[in-house]
């Protein structure tokens, strides 16, 4: 009956994101008096493994199996059903991400669950399973009532702060029954950047919009980035013209983030931007246009060239 | 080749929401309800593999009456039939359901949608699709070639894409830049007036969750203003006072 959290690995280490969704089950676990089991699956350490334990989960199934080694939505969604049913789990909790956004959906189609996807904070069992969740774009919140036997929460970034303890989790071994089914996608190529801060899992983020004049340009959103340990983000239409990749894109039609600190460069601020980025915690803008509309909904601002201002202040982090 | 392109019907992408009836309702005064941003790429990129290799394309939206201008827009923009199932689309299980079950009456080679509803976000109606078809499911899709009966398929992922290949039948959810928007021509939208479009009635169980009630984000507190000449004294600000860096 423990709740099941499936932790995602990027390159042997348990995410992030991952270590707030096994924060968050254990939270939900003690609630209803019951434990907290991750699931892991691909190559990782059992230090590392038993690593999930510092963020409350007590075991974790660890599913090695050589075919697991890529990534596969389908094929991880049979192995974290597989691991429900042993367990008798009535809530899986996943940290939003590509990979799990793909197994969220066949495991709620598996198991006929009830689905809430960007939850912002801990349900509220006072009056049957209610969660919080981010609709419109970030525009608003829903409520949502589960009614369905088994339960599935995929958690937005940032929706839970974890709190580590030196606790280690017991790792057992997991084997699954895997199909060719499974694996119907073959993937031909991988194109990732490596060693950069992944943008949705990153905390600080540095923006910039068309207000840089061109992608040459884009030295000083780097050092600024760079010095700050942020991952950088940029509007649409800056990746409308290919001046930086899709991947970057936040807003309505692009990435939705809620990292601690965003910083938007030369970005006017219209609504379909604010839409993926309003959820940040704290928004600075730099616009040297004072009627920018982004001002409305930032924290902090400066009125100023941006060409001037962000080698400054790349400068007083570096002095910090 | 036989296309399925599921399509929502959803505010406009500049509406300030806004709810009413103690907070469950959506107000929809004044605002404009358009084909999914998302949904209008998928319906694109089927348009154009019509005009490549000739293939049918049918539009399924599960809605209410009110979306039915939003389905005649996509006739007007190129498929050749519609079905709206009767139903409020609130619930991503249930509306995989409606969708799962008018794909098993025909056999679609590709099942198509946008990544996710611009309402709701949730982006697993496609996945759960897939999984009550038992046929694979690929999202978010930047680039589709159909060669013989295997897709080639760019995916976005975290910090890159991945290129993925899967034999059809596929469900998959897109996203720019799969194809360009399609904008309806005047030929267009006169035919999509006498294209059929059926109604059917919801089938399947009941609604796995439901909302309670909607909450719009605590305003932001005023905006704090760093004099230009003194900007470094932001970096000092995030540090002390905001706590963040």
């Amino acid at each position: 009956m423990s709740v099941l959290i499936f932790a995602e690995l990027d390159e042997g280490k348990i995410k992030k994101s991952a270590q707030e969704a096994i924060f968050y089950g254990a939270k939900v676990a003690q609630m209803l008096g019951t434990s907290a089991t991750a699931i892991v699956i691909g190559q990782a350490s059992d230090d590392e493994l038993a690593s999930a334990g510092r963020f409350g989960a007590t075991i974790v199934l660890h599913a090695s199996d050589a075919k697991l080694a890529e990534p596969n939505g389908m094929a991880y969604a049979t192995v974290v059903a597989q691991a429900a049913q042993q367990e008798g789990s009535k809530i899986i909790v996943l940290a939003k991400s590509s990979l799990g956004d793909a197994m969220t959906a066949r495991l709620a189609g598996k198991l006929k669950a009830g689905l809430a996807a960007n939850v912002v904070e801990l349900p509220d069992l006072s009056n049957g399973f209610r969660v919080k969740s981010s609709i419109y774009t970030g525009k608003a919140f829903a409520y949502n009532d589960l009614k369905a036997n088994v339960k599935i929460l995929a958690i937005k970034k940032n929706t839970i702060t974890p709190e580590e303890t030196d606790a280690s989790a017991e790792v057992k071994p997991f084997s699954p029954a895997l199909n060719d089914g499974d694996f119907a996608i073959s993937i031909k190529s991988t194109d990732k950047s490596s060693g950069d801060i992944l943008l949705p899992e990153a905390d600080l983020v540095v923006s910039a919009g068309r207000g840089l004049k061109g992608p040459e340009n884009w030295g000083i959103v780097e050092d600024l980035a760079k010095a700050l340990h942020a991952a950088t983000a940029c509007s649409k239409p800056v990746s409308d013209l290919d001046w930086r990749p899709h991947s970057e894109h936040v807003g309505q039609t692009g990435l939705k983030i809620s990292p601690n600190l965003y910083i938007a460069c030369g970005i006017s601020g219209a609504i379909q931007h604010l839409a993926g980025v309003n959820s940040s915690k704290v928004i600075v803008v730099i616009n040297k246009d004072p009627d920018a509309p982004f001002f409305k909904s930032a924290d902090y601002g400066i009125v100023g060239d941006v060409f001037d201002i962000l080698p400054r202040l790349t400068k007083a982090v570096q002095a910090l | 080749m036989k296309i399925l392109v599921c399509v929502t019907s959803v505010p406009d992408t500049t509406t300030k929401i806004a709810f009413t009836d103690n907070n469950t309702k959506l107000n929809k005064a004044g605002v404009t309800f358009i084909t999914g941003p998302y949904d209008d790429y998928a319906l694109a990129r089927a348009v154009e593999l019509k005009e490549k290799t000739g293939a049918t394309i049918t539009v399924l939206n599960v809605g209410e009456a009110d979306a039915e201008p939003v389905i005649r827009k996509c006739l007007a923009i190129g498929a050749d039939d519609a079905i709206r199932v009767n139903a409020e689309p609130t619930d991503a299980y249930f509306v995989a359901e409606q969708i799962a079950a008018i794909a098993k009456e025909a056999n679609y080679d590709l099942i198509l949608m946008g990544r996710e509803s611009i309402d709701f976000n949730g982006g697993q109606v496609h996945g759960i699709v897939g999984e009550m078809l038992g046929i694979p499911s690929i999202s978010p899709v930047m680039l589709l070639d159909i060669e013989g009966d295997t897709a080639k398929i760019t995916r976005e992922i975290e910090g890159g894409k991945e290129s993925l290949e899967a034999n059809l039948p596929l469900v998959l959810g897109c996203q720019e830049p799969i194809a360009e928007w399609k904008i309806p021509n005047m030929r267009g939208i006169m035919t999509a007036r006498t294209k059929p479009l059926k109604v059917v009635e919801p089938t399947g169980t009941d609604k796995l969750t439901t909302v309670a009630s909607y909450e719009l984000p605590a305003p932001r507190g005023a905006v704090k203003m760093i004099p230009a000449d003194e900007a470094e004294k932001l970096i000092q600000l995030l540090h002390t006072e905001a706590k963040v860096i």
